[in-house]
């Protein structure tokens, strides 16, 4: 698809979030903690709204009118998902709790003891077992090292860790050497909370697949700022946490390959998860039910609709009328490209500023970012840096950032993270780094 | 700066921030404990030599914020040569201090030590402040766990 190439004005945008007209202590907030949660567009307030006001039901249960409206506004959601991730079927979407219950499914059910016998007469169940091997990153969340620990201690694995360059980028030889017949499992996050360092997902996935391992690729933070392609990327997992998306807390999404996804064993039991239920037997849903026991978070996941419509919306308005036909896919592509090249922009120029005050050193160097500056100032702990901020109306963020083996090999205690969205403003990012210079003169 | 801010970080805060008291190692000390803030990833040693009931040097290290590390030093000035009683109602002090919203009161028994009153504005700055008293007793107590904050 061709482009005119035109820059839009992303501050208009700005209208569409509410909460950024938030004054605290006397100054217009600055939101710069967009890695952690996501500000909501009123497009996704109001379907909240209307679902609470006029489409309250459980689905997938009642013949009844709400119960109808409810459960086909939900189903409709699971498509959008499926549009989101190009994924080849909706049933290869999963609603969980979020991006950490997400890897905890898959890290479950590939070392669940039950697994051979539970899974509907399938031939081959993948799993991990006692002397196979567990690929992780130096970079990951905890929420990408924890479930693999657990999971390689139940079965006897080994959790092995693929270690990155002081830019903050994937050692690949290292990676390659790693890799064995003995790895079933490589669990890699796409792009880094900490760094913003944008994985070459793809190659290592390619890599691991070579030597018949699994990858599971934890995209918490791809998702606010990637165009995502699950098959392209030829992931056989892909998480995603759809606070950070623009959409409600509580409501993850686990991408898998529907033949991974009906070999492997349920993850809990309950309602809506089975087809037949007898003392002696259960027989298990087909998918996406067999994983989804219990009420799921409908309303959540309604905002998750409206969420990717937003995005939707913002790749036609980025393109403008030239393009009418625009499938939501085309669109979907469209928004993120142009999101990922403005929120770069921000993030550039709040580096370029922040590494003209003595003393600072930024974390992460690697060529692809994705709108996080990780900093640390010579004379400031990351939580000064945090406090002072906040009382000029800068949000940001101070601490470990989840992720404590990174900083160990980053060697800091813990770094200050500012992370940027298309609706920030230079203006913002301008902010951040004088209220830095205050610091820097204060604590000299 | 905001006045709050000043409140907050005040001249003898940064100044023990950046020229920190007592810092370092004891060797052989008498009492030692560890005391870490998992939320943040602060840490502190402390390390404590008694004689007679009464602590002779008591010292510091690890890494933190501003507000940590400055109630350290501060800590480690107001408990010297006093007896293990005296610290104790010191650290009683300093914990109301810190943590009484409302009205502030003046604390003229802490010295030193009331610079931290604009902490208990700071809710998620307050265990920052406290976490070395927390290490400080523990050492006392003789524990061996690392003490924690959460």
């Amino acid at each position: 698809m061709t482009l005119t190439v035109k820059a839009p004005n992303f501050e208009v945008l700005r209208a569409d979030f509410p909460i950024l007209e938030t004054v605290v202590r006397g100054k217009q907030l600055a939101y710069l903690d967009n890695a952690a949660t996501s500000q909501k567009p009123q497009l996704v307030i109001d379907a909240l709204d209307r679902y609470w006001r006029a489409q309250n039901a459980n689905v997938h249960r009642g013949v009844h009118y709400l119960s109808q409206i409810a459960t086909s506004e939900f189903d409709a959601a699971r498509v959008k998902v499926q549009t989101l991730l190009n994924a080849a079927s909706s049933k290869e979407v999963i609603f969980t709790r979020g991006c950490s219950e997400s890897i905890n499914l898959v890290a479950t059910c590939l070392t669940s003891g039950a697994s051979a016998k539970a899974t509907n007469g399938q031939k081959t169940t993948p799993c991990i077992a006692e002397g196979d091997e567990i690929l992780i990153s130096t970079m990951e969340h905890h929420s990408n090292i924890v479930p693999w620990q657990m999971a390689a201690e139940r079965v006897g694995a080994t959790l092995k860790v693929i270690p990155i360059s002081d830019a903050g980028e994937i050692d690949l030889e290292a990676y390659a050497g790693l890799l064995s017949e003995k790895t079933k499992l490589v669990g890699i996050v796409h792009v880094s909370n900490s760094l913003g360092t944008v994985n070459p997902i793809k190659q290592m996935v390619e890599m691991a697949h070579a030597v018949g391992a699994l990858v599971l690729v934890d995209g918490a933070q791809a998702g606010p700022h990637l165009s995502i392609d699950v098959q392209d990327l030829d992931a056989d997992f892909y998480t995603l946490s759809c606070h950070k998306i623009y959409a409600p807390t509580g409501v993850g999404v686990l991408y898998g390959k529907r033949a991974l996804l009906e070999a492997m064993p349920p993850y809990q039991g309950g309602g809506d998860m089975i087809r037949t239920v007898s003392f002696e037997r259960t027989t298990y849903a087909e998918l996406p039910a067999k994983y989804e026991a219990g009420t799921p978070n409908v309303a959540g996941v309604i905002g998750l609709g409206a969420a990717i419509d937003y995005l939707a919306h913002l790749g036609r308005w980025y393109v403008g009328p030239e393009k009418p036909d625009m499938t939501d896919r085309e669109a979907l592509v469209v928004a993120f490209g142009a999101i990922h090249r403005r929120e770069a922009e921000l993030a550039n120029e709040a580096s370029r500023l922040l590494l003209e005050i003595p003393g600072v050193q930024i974390n992460g160097s690697a060529p692809d970012k994705a709108g996080i500056v990780s900093f640390t100032l010579d004379c400031a702990h990351p939580h000064d840096i945090g406090t002072i901020l906040d009382s000029d109306g800068i949000a940001i963020r101070a601490g470990h950032h989840c992720c404590m083996p990174l900083m160990n090999r980053l060697g800091v205690p813990a770094t200050a993270r500012a992370s940027f969205a298309f609706y920030n403003t230079m203006n913002e990012a301008e902010r951040l780094a004088s209220g830095v210079r205050k610091i820097k003169e204060m604590f000299s | 700066m905001s006045l709050d801010l000043r409140e907050l970080y005040q001249e003898v805060i940064l100044d023990h921030n950046k020229r920190p008291r007592n810092h370092g190692r004891i060797e052989g000390a008498a009492r030692t404990a560890e005391g870490h803030n998992p939320l943040c990833g602060d840490n502190v040693r402390v390390y404590i030599s008694t004689e007679d009931g009464k602590m002779t040097d008591v010292r510091f290290e690890g890494s933190g914020c501003a507000i940590s590390t400055a109630s350290a030093s501060l800590m480690t000035e107001a408990v010297k040569g006093k007896s293990f009683e005296e610290a104790e109602a010191i650290f009683k002090e300093f914990q109301q201090m810190v943590t009484t919203t409302g009205e502030a009161v003046p604390h003229p028994d802490l010295g030193d030590l009331e610079v931290f009153a604009g902490v208990r504005e700071y809710p998620v700055r307050i265990k920052c402040a406290t976490l070395p008293w927390h290490t400080f007793r523990a050492a006392l107590q003789g524990e061996e766990e690392a003490v924690s904050t959460e």
